[in-house]
């Protein structure tokens, strides 16, 4: 039996995590390829029409799946605590992949709290339906934290060294279902580079810490990815000459947390760039130029 | 003393009656005062000043809120809970500020609609009620959306079967009209009665059995006829019976969680954000009681409800009942929704003629489910 991952939405927080806790249980998965144009044209075709594009290229990743891999692995993570929610699109996810491809088996476990015990009864209930012991998969969960803990310090200091950097630095804040996604955030951070400047994301920052600052800029905000962007944002200020707000189209929770940034954050120079599935290439490269060229000219004014 | 507060609030539906009533029990020395009507111009103006794809209610209520200040309100009402409607309060009061108004914010949203915080919170903005005088006028306000919910269900049911369609609306009308003037409980009670009595006695029409359409979907784009532009009276005027469970009644004393979740029978497993769950019930539920049709109606990039579509689709081919998707945003037109509303009337009417199988309207009172009714 074959597990498959989409390489999509949470697998870019939590893949690591994932991928280990298989390998240690000696269970054979597979995470689908880097997002192609493929992806999303499958993608289009399976999701509702006014879904959001990371959930059509999920969609594209999950059906490309379904040929080699038996069961489907589709978490649904709900809250980190009672102020710390997920978008809805998580908690509705094992339920849209159920209902667009009828027959498919799921492989899901449900995150309702920051605990780590929890986490842990979660995943030895998975570990119980692949007919692992308890004790094994106790094993394989602590192994797994500890890998996804690495992966996470690798990113942030792989982040963090930018910040020296001579070149003007862009923060690109992103959730990270957009930031490394080769085909979005992978993208615009090509497009930054070749143009001279350093693309920084908000990895780069803390995320207890993060989460912790976005108070400074919204108290209300009750979306935890959308606390780390807001947070990054103002640990950013005065180390960044520029803010690229990068979002996809029609993302609910990014439009609001967005515009409060854009209202109340004055300082560095903030753009905000949509992508949607029909973006060019052209286009996208204009909007970066010009806000680099502005804010090279700002740096230089001062 | 400075000059007298006036309150205003956003508009939902004919909410405005028991809300405006609470309010000036509750701050005796305001004015309370709805936001000024939704209009083309409140659309326009809500938009103009909301981020681009932000869902369609917190545009009506920007404009709704930048109507009522234009109009001289001091002090605005807002809530929220569910989805992205949480979120509303802190943003739109920054976009108001931003615009250079001066007013306070009364915002019971998420922790802050829980008793105890909304209670001091109501305080902290100067109501002089105790605890018991505050429970007492919430009381009053209960019942009365649990009266006015009660019989425009009824309405909503009965006006395709009734022999002149106006009396039922005439008659809702006048009951809203005393409504707004009722101060107590037994007030209430008492009109809600007499108004039921007077609905249930009009005539009957020859025609016995209308077409029955189930309306599901997110609150507001449900609740709100501005916001879907009058489906309801489009239909009623079809000599449709127009069934609907969500509303301001389902919303407060609606079955707990676990039970949804099991009126869902399966198409959804898990609660999918603010109402999405509920369109999946009480979808199945119109599909099993034999109604001839669904719509189901979202503000455009409504999440919860997009979250539903898929299991929706699957409830329409396994019971083979007709369900028409519908987003709206402020730049529908009616014309466009006119057409697709008679295209599908049109179809689920051939549909019964063809299957005369169907039994149309086994269990007729749907509407029960709005509460109960005192006799």
């Amino acid at each position: 039996m074959t597990i498959g991952i989409p390489r999509a939405l949470a697998y870019h927080r939590y893949g690591t995590l994932w991928e280990t806790f298989f390998q240690e249980l000696d269970i054979p998965y597979l995470v689908s390829n880097e997002t192609i144009g493929s992806h999303l044209t499958t993608g289009r075709a399976l999701a509702v029409d006014e879904s959001c594009l990371p959930l059509k290229l999920y969609m594209g990743h999950a059906a490309s799946l379904r040929d080699c891999c038996d069961v489907l692995l589709v978490p649904r993570l709900e809250r980190l605590g009672k102020q710390d929610e997920f978008c809805v699109r998580f908690w509705g996810l094992p339920d849209t992949v159920q209902a667009t491809f009828g027959g498919v088996e799921l492989l899901t476990y449900e995150r309702k709290s920051a605990s780590h015990s929890a986490e842990l009864l979660a995943f030895l209930q998975l570990a119980k339906t692949l007919g692992k012991s308890p004790l094994a998969a106790a094993r394989a969960y602590r192994v797994a934290q500890n890998r996804q803990q690495e992966a996470d310090l690798r990113r942030f200091l792989q982040n963090r060294v930018h910040l020296r950097a001579r070149a003007p630095k862009i923060l690109v804040a992103a959730q990270s279902y957009i930031t490394y996604d080769p085909r979005l955030g992978g993208a615009v951070a090509d497009l930054i580079r070749n143009l001279g400047a350093v693309p920084i994301f908000i990895e780069a920052f803390d995320r207890t810490a993060c989460a912790k600052a976005a108070g400074q800029i919204s108290k209300d905000l009750y979306w935890t990815l959308n606390r780390e962007i807001l947070g990054a944002i103002h640990l950013a200020a005065g180390k960044v000459d520029g803010i690229i707000l990068l979002t996809a189209f029609p993302c609910g929770s990014d439009c609001l947390a967005n515009e409060l940034v854009l209202r109340r954050v004055k300082t560095p120079p903030i753009t905000q760039i949509l992508l949607d599935e029909h973006q060019s290439g052209e286009g996208l490269r204009t909007r970066i130029e010009s806000f680099l060229d502005m804010v090279e000219r700002r740096k230089e004014a001062i | 003393m400075s000059k007298q507060r006036v309150i205003s609030f956003p508009h939902m539906g004919d909410y405005h009656i028991p809300i405006r009533t609470l309010f000036q029990r509750l701050y005796p020395d305001a004015e309370v005062r709805p936001a000024p009507p939704i209009t083309k111009e409140t659309a326009a103006l809500g938009a103009r000043h909301s981020p681009d794809f932000i869902c369609e209610p917190f545009k009506y209520n920007m404009g709704n809120f930048i109507e009522a200040l234009e109009s001289g309100a001091t002090m605005l009402l807002q809530t929220g809970t569910g989805c992205r409607y949480g979120y509303y309060g802190e943003l739109q009061e920054q976009i108001l500020r931003d615009l250079g108004y001066e007013f306070k914010f009364l915002c019971l949203n998420r922790e802050r609609a829980h008793p105890r915080a909304a209670y001091q919170t109501l305080k902290q903005f100067g109501s002089p009620l105790s605890v018991p005088q505050t429970a007492h006028a919430l009381l009053i306000a209960m019942a009365s959306i649990r009266a006015m919910d009660r019989l425009a269900g009824y309405v909503r049911e009965h006006t395709a079967s009734v022999h002149q369609p106006e009396d039922m609306s005439q008659i809702y009308s006048e009951f809203l009209k005393h409504l707004r003037s009722a101060d107590s409980l037994q007030t209430i009670r008492t009109l809600d009665k007499s108004y039921g009595k007077q609905l249930r006695r009009l005539p009957q029409a020859e025609i016995v059995s209308p077409l029955k359409v189930g309306i599901v979907g997110d609150l507001y784009t449900v609740m709100e006829p501005f916001a879907n532009y009058d489906l309801e009276q489009r239909l009623l005027a079809r000599g449709v019976s127009v069934s609907r469970r969500m509303s301001l009644t389902f919303l407060l004393f609606g079955p707990p969680r676990r039970q949804r979740l099991r009126a869902a029978g399966g198409y959804l497993r898990h609660p999918v954000g603010a109402n999405g769950l509920d369109s999946v019930a009480q979808s199945l539920a119109y599909a099993i009681s034999g109604y001839d049709g669904i719509l189901h109606i979202k503000s455009f990039g409504c999440t919860p409800e997009l979250n539903a579509v898929p299991a929706l689709m699957n409830i329409s081919t396994d019971y083979q009942i007709p369900i028409l998707h519908l987003s709206f945003d402020t730049h529908t037109s009616p014309t466009g929704l006119e057409t697709r509303i008679e295209a599908f009337l049109d179809m689920i009417a051939q549909r019964r003629e063809t299957r005369a199988d169907i039994q149309p309207g086994r269990r007729h009172r749907f509407h029960l489910h709005q509460g109960r009714h005192p006799r």
